[in-house]
């Protein structure tokens, strides 16, 4: 029996994914929805099985009309042979992503059957620190960016005893939450909505383990607005999850008892900043938190907190399942394991890239990504989201990581790369971040609030000719006084953007050179 | 399931009791402040101003708390939606893509057909959609649109008009 497998992710359904899945209904054919195997250049793709659990073989960029009474034929210009043997997927070593576009993703008997709750099962029958060391031994870093060990966080949360909620009386219930930070809101990055949207169960699976270790009764998934094909899947998956006993009282069949929430984000991008987030899920303003107490010690109304990105937990399962040991073997020294790399802006061949940490952003590129997509040179690359450097292209060579990167002068952030060609005017960009810190500053303190509109000034300033040096000098000056007097990274890394488009590309902020 | 802030859809008419009983099992949650207001939202489309003071009451909260969180975040309006929101991406990946372009053009649709800008709400820019790969990325209504152009979001809007007649 033929089975066909069209996307279900936003960016597949964006490019026309569902209008080709109802033109294969309407020709009387099987279809599953899936996620997205993360070559979007390639979407709407469309794979068949001609048998169960037989190879699935795919198109490109199908179009409705494509659909014949016969499906789609191996003949047509646009049959890319196998999926799973295309050099994309076979050059990168999955772990987070190794069930995404493969799985109905709200199908739970698929889940199980390719890999799914191996990790659970696996952390539930050992002593909930030995599984804390694991994950310390597989050297799993927060993958949001700030680059913290995963397992040192989780043992901290489960040395802190559970607490009532700030404000309650001290004989109320303790808690203890594990939050995760899906407010993925820096562009050139979807790695969370697509695992979310492909692959939700990983996700939930990842926050179960994480509660056995440390203890936690609560979990709440906070999800931006601007994703709402994952909020519904989600939704989806964590009913389906409750009906299977995978979360709840007693998750299968153990003393574990763990719960998850979606909340919602409402359109801020401070809010990824996690004691932001934790103000926006109390449902106050998102202001930045002063640090310390740590969230893992005084986090969600005042509980003892895990907050880990999406990416973060979304390993935890396959690193169970498949050994701390081999997680820890990918990757450098400092930087273990996989990373999820996001191609993004002007590249052919956009989408993840899933693969061990080392290697270069050149590969990444022209590699995996085929270069721009206007087919002109690259000309800048921002690494890490609108708070990472941009490097210019003689300086892709260097391995990813997140110390290699910081010594670049960038960052690895949550491994979003956009690709710019040479038609980029980098003073604009360098404008662009700032005019970003101001509009989404929380205003708590000052070298962000006032700091991001003065930015501006100055920046015009420069570059329509008035007093470039000494305003340049300014410039400067008050990039010092945003780094190192901001209370959070919105402030605090505004300035890498800015300042390395001013080392790197000086030229374009020259002031525009009269009667031309 | 439509539990977000989706931006096409058939909303009631603003009612006080409606609202006070949308809000009142969310404001026995911790931290309800903007969940009750993002339930209004979804309910009416918007938060008029009377609401301010309805979720004060019910969250045990300050009129200048809610004031101030509503305020705060992009998403919440204090005006009706247009009939069909149109946003288009405003950041770096889209600009990689000729997003500005994009921008550039849509405003001038808009100038030059009062109407459009009418339905469309003109353009309200969104940062990020999580479609960096397939830029520029736009919203029309609750659609997410890759490779926007103006030809494309034209198409969408046309096809949601219909959807609404029909």
């Amino acid at each position: 029996m033929t089975m066909w497998f069209v996307p279900r992710d936003a960016a597949a359904r964006s490019m026309g994914s569902d209008e080709v899945a109802e033109a294969l209904i309407a020709q009387g054919h099987d279809v599953i929805r899936t996620g997205s195997r993360g070559m979007l250049w390639l979407e709407p793709l469309v794979e068949c099985a001609r048998e169960p659990g037989g190879p699935r073989v795919g198109w490109a960029n199908v179009d409705p009309a494509d659909v014949a009474e016969a499906g789609l034929q191996e003949t047509a210009a646009n049959y890319l042979g196998v999926v799973a043997d295309m050099d994309y997927l076979v050059k990168q070593d999955r772990w987070v992503f190794e069930r995404a576009g493969v799985i109905d993703p709200l199908d739970p008997d698929d889940y199980v059957a390719n890999g799914g709750l191996a990790g659970l099962r696996a952390a539930l029958a050992l002593p909930p620190g030995d599984v804390i060391s694991n994950v310390i031994d597989s050297g799993l870093r927060g993958r949001g960016g700030a680059g913290f060990p995963a397992g040192i966080k989780w043992r901290t949360v489960a040395e802190t005893p559970p607490r009532p909620h700030i404000g309650d009386p001290a004989n109320a219930p303790a808690h203890k939450y594990v939050c995760i930070n899906a407010d993925e809101g820096d562009s050139g990055t979807f790695a969370d909505r697509m695992l979310i949207e492909g692959d939700p169960f990983c996700l939930l699976e990842g926050m179960a383990i994480a509660a056995y270790c440390v203890g936690a009764d609560k979990g709440i998934v906070y999800l931006r607005s601007e994703y709402p094909d994952a909020i519904e899947v989600l939704d989806e998956a964590i009913a389906i999850a409750r009906e299977r006993g995978w979360l709840g009282i007693g998750i299968l069949d153990t003393d574990l008892s763990f719960d998850v929430e979606v909340y919602v984000g409402a359109g801020s991008y401070v809010c990824g900043e996690e004691t932001a987030m934790l103000e926006s899920i109390e449902g106050r303003r998102g202001m930045v938190r002063v640090k310390p107490p740590l969230p893992a010690i005084e986090g969600l109304f005042g509980t003892p907190t895990v907050i880990n990105n999406v990416m973060t937990m979304a390993s935890v399962p396959s690193i169970m399942a498949r050994g701390a040991q081999a997680y820890a073997a990918l990757g450098t020294e400092k930087s273990q394991g996989t990373q999820v790399f996001q191609l993004a802006g002007n590249i052919a061949r956009g989408g993840i890239v899933e693969t061990a940490f080392g290697v270069s952003a050149r590969e990444l590129i022209e590699g995996f990504g085929g270069g721009t997509l206007s087919g002109r040179p690259v000309r800048a690359v921002q690494i890490g989201g609108p708070l990472g450097a941009y490097l210019p292209a003689d300086q892709l060579d260097v391995p990813m990581g997140y110390e290699t990167l910081a010594e670049a002068g960038g960052m690895i952030g949550h491994g979003g790369v956009v690709v710019f060609d040479e038609s980029v005017d980098m003073a604009q960009q360098a404008r662009f971040a700032m005019e970003f810190c101001a509009e989404e500053s929380c205003g708590k303190c000052t070298p962000c609030r006032i700091g991001s509109i003065r930015g501006v000034e100055v920046i015009d300033r420069i570059r329509s000719g008035e007093d470039p040096e000494g305003n340049t000098v300014l410039l400067r000056d008050l990039c010092e006084v945003m780094t190192d007097g901001s209370l959070c990274a919105m402030g605090g890394l505004t300035p890498m953007p800015v300042l390395s488009a001013l080392d790197n590309f000086p030229e374009d902020f020259a002031p525009p050179v009269r009667g031309q | 399931m439509d539990r977000i802030v989706t931006l096409t859809q058939d909303f009631a008419a603003w009612s006080s009791e409606e609202a006070d009983q949308l809000i009142t099992p969310i404001a026995l949650t911790p931290g309800p402040i903007l969940r009750c207001l993002q339930a209004i939202q979804e309910r009416f489309g918007y938060v008029p101003a009377d609401a301010v003071a309805l979720v004060a009451q019910r969250c045990n909260a300050t009129r200048a708390d809610v004031h101030g969180v509503l305020t705060f975040y992009a998403d919440l309006r204090t005006q009706p939606p247009p009939a069909i929101p149109v946003r288009l991406c405003a950041a770096e990946a889209c600009q990689a893509v000729g997003g500005r372009g994009l921008q550039g053009e849509w405003a001038k649709a808009c100038d030059e057909d009062p109407q459009l800008a009418d339905v469309t709400g003109g353009n309200e820019p969104i940062f990020c959609l999580g479609n960096c790969a397939l830029g520029p990325a736009a919203f029309v209504g609750n659609q997410l649109i890759g490779r926007a152009s103006v030809d494309r979001i034209m198409a969408a809007i046309r096809q949601q008009q219909e959807g609404k007649t029909a």
